[in-house]
């Protein structure tokens, strides 16, 4: 915590919008990669809530086939809303959103590129230690893999569309809490989904639908959702 | 003389005065005449008995829920893009009126739920995707709410409020072909049993009121917010005083 977190480097003149998309992507990895407590809080975080199912329900693997998907989902929602309040707060706090805001670089970019680095940084990680969450849940090779699947397509999902309430709640009091009250309703599709896809795979059904279908609202996502984050963050710092 | 004169505050607030009281009266006539149409006119249903007249409120509450959401974007819209105050004030006037709406309309639903269906709630299609919009406007009232400066509040709650009505239809049909995955509902809503005219009939006035009292309502918090927001300028004063 005591090192200056890396600051953004100038970028040479003829590097253009590509450099500095760059830059900020790397930065933001970088600040992540030295903030381990940080990142990996949102990690434990889900495995924790992920943990304590069993324990509120009871531990029958019958009832805890059926349950996993659908926690694992929410676990995965609620922890992503963690993260999502560190996307813009800290760049918010220091005035270098405002740089942002400023630079030549279409705002839209900068919040993809932002977003894409946040998601490697929290997402990623959930989904690489769903599978072993899948095993405490009893649920077998095949639907372990399409939940790991399932949360590939769907985590970048929740982090774009949890950008765009990052976005409108920067520099609020309570913005963590207002933040899920904003995001999560707006993501029940993805839940929807992305168990459905668990739950189809555990009755021997196709999950090419599902899978389909996620990614059908990751392109529509990737396509609205950096645009409605960078007015909200305009509206914020205007 | 153009309509868009009344889009300054300080002419659409006699104009919203003088208005009220007619969509207030209209509302609670059309109220009686429904209300009489439905309880005392239209014939018991032969298979839901006396609970199915619940609908007169149910129904007309739950378009309401739906049509003030599409109200509140369009006016949050339009502030967005013209910059203009009372189109702003407008679609935050209408949220309570339509979180209102939706609350009734799951309250009167579950209400009608437990002597049709023999429970309070199901994981219906309808009823889920209600219960989100509800949390929608929850959302859109309390970001308006948490920020201080009144124009940032209302571009914040209006982009909010676009967003919404980008994902209402995915959230309906997802939540539709959720429900349809796990287990067909008890009771479809969809192939209702055709209606007797006269049910049909209260239910129209019934609608129609509720559209005259959501305007009414919505028109009368515009007043107080426009109150509110202007209130150091000195027409506002100049009202105070001769009240």
């Amino acid at each position: 915590m005591s090192r200056p977190l890396p600051t953004l480097e100038p970028t040479a003149p003829s590097s253009g919008s590509w450099g500095a998309l760059r830059a900020v992507f790397q930065r933001d990895l970088r600040i992540a990669l030295r903030r381990r407590a940080d990142t990996g809080s949102a990690l434990v975080f889900f495995v924790i809530v992920v943990s304590l199912f069993p324990l509120g329900v009871g531990p029958q693997f019958e009832l805890l086939r059926r349950m996993g998907p659908g926690v694992v989902w929410v676990a995965a929602l609620l922890a992503s809303m963690l993260a999502l309040g560190r996307l813009f707060a800290d760049d918010h706090a220091d005035g270098t959103l405002e740089q942002l805001l400023l630079s030549p670089t279409p705002l839209a970019l900068l919040v993809l590129a932002k977003t894409a680095a946040h998601w490697l940084a929290s997402g990623v990680l959930l989904v690489l230690i769903s599978p072993l969450l899948a095993l405490q849940f009893d649920l077998g090779q095949e639907a372990a893999w399409v939940l790991c699947l399932s949360l590939l397509l769907g985590t970048p999902l929740l982090s774009l569309i949890g950008a765009i309430g990052a976005a409108l709640t920067v520099g609020l009091r309570g913005a963590g809490v207002l933040l899920s009250l904003l995001v999560l309703p707006l993501c029940a599709p993805v839940l929807i989904f992305g168990a459905g896809a668990v739950e189809a795979a555990q009755a021997g059904l196709g999950v090419g639908a599902h899978f389909s279908l996620l990614g059908a609202m990751l392109l529509l996502a990737l396509l609205l959702a950096p645009l409605a984050a960078a007015a909200a963050l305009r509206i914020a710092l205007e | 003389m153009s309509w868009t004169r009344y889009a300054a505050p300080q002419r659409f607030y006699p104009l919203a005065g003088r208005m009220i009281p007619w969509f207030a009266v209209l509302a609670l006539l059309l109220t009686l005449v429904g209300l009489a149409i439905g309880l005392l006119l239209a014939p018991t249903d032969h298979q839901q008995g006396e609970a199915y007249r619940i609908i007169f409120v149910h129904v007309p509450a739950a378009w309401m829920s739906m049509i003030i959401y599409l109200a509140m974007a369009f006016w949050a819209a339009v502030g967005l893009m013209f910059n203009t105050r009372l189109a702003s004030m407008l679609a935050v006037a209408l949220a309570p009126t339509g979180a209102w709406m939706t609350f009734l309309a799951l309250w009167t639903g579950a209400l009608w739920g437990k002597p049709t269906w023999g429970t309070w709630w199901v994981w219906d299609a309808r009823l889920t995707s209600e219960l989100i919009l509800l949390f929608l406007y929850i959302g859109f009232m309390s970001l308006h709410a948490s920020i201080d400066d009144e124009r940032r509040a209302d571009r914040a709650a209006a982009l909010l409020a676009l967003v919404g009505v980008v994902n209402v239809p995915i959230i309906y049909f997802s939540v539709q072909w959720w429900n349809t995955l796990h287990q067909g509902a008890s009771v479809s809503l969809t192939k209702a049993p055709s209606m007797a005219t006269t049910m049909l009939w209260g239910m129209l006035v019934m609608a129609l009121a509720f559209w005259m009292y959501s305007i009414a309502a919505a028109l009368a918090r515009t007043r107080t917010i426009i109150l509110e927001r202007e209130h150091g300028t000195r027409w506002v004063r100049q009202l105070m005083e001769a009240a």
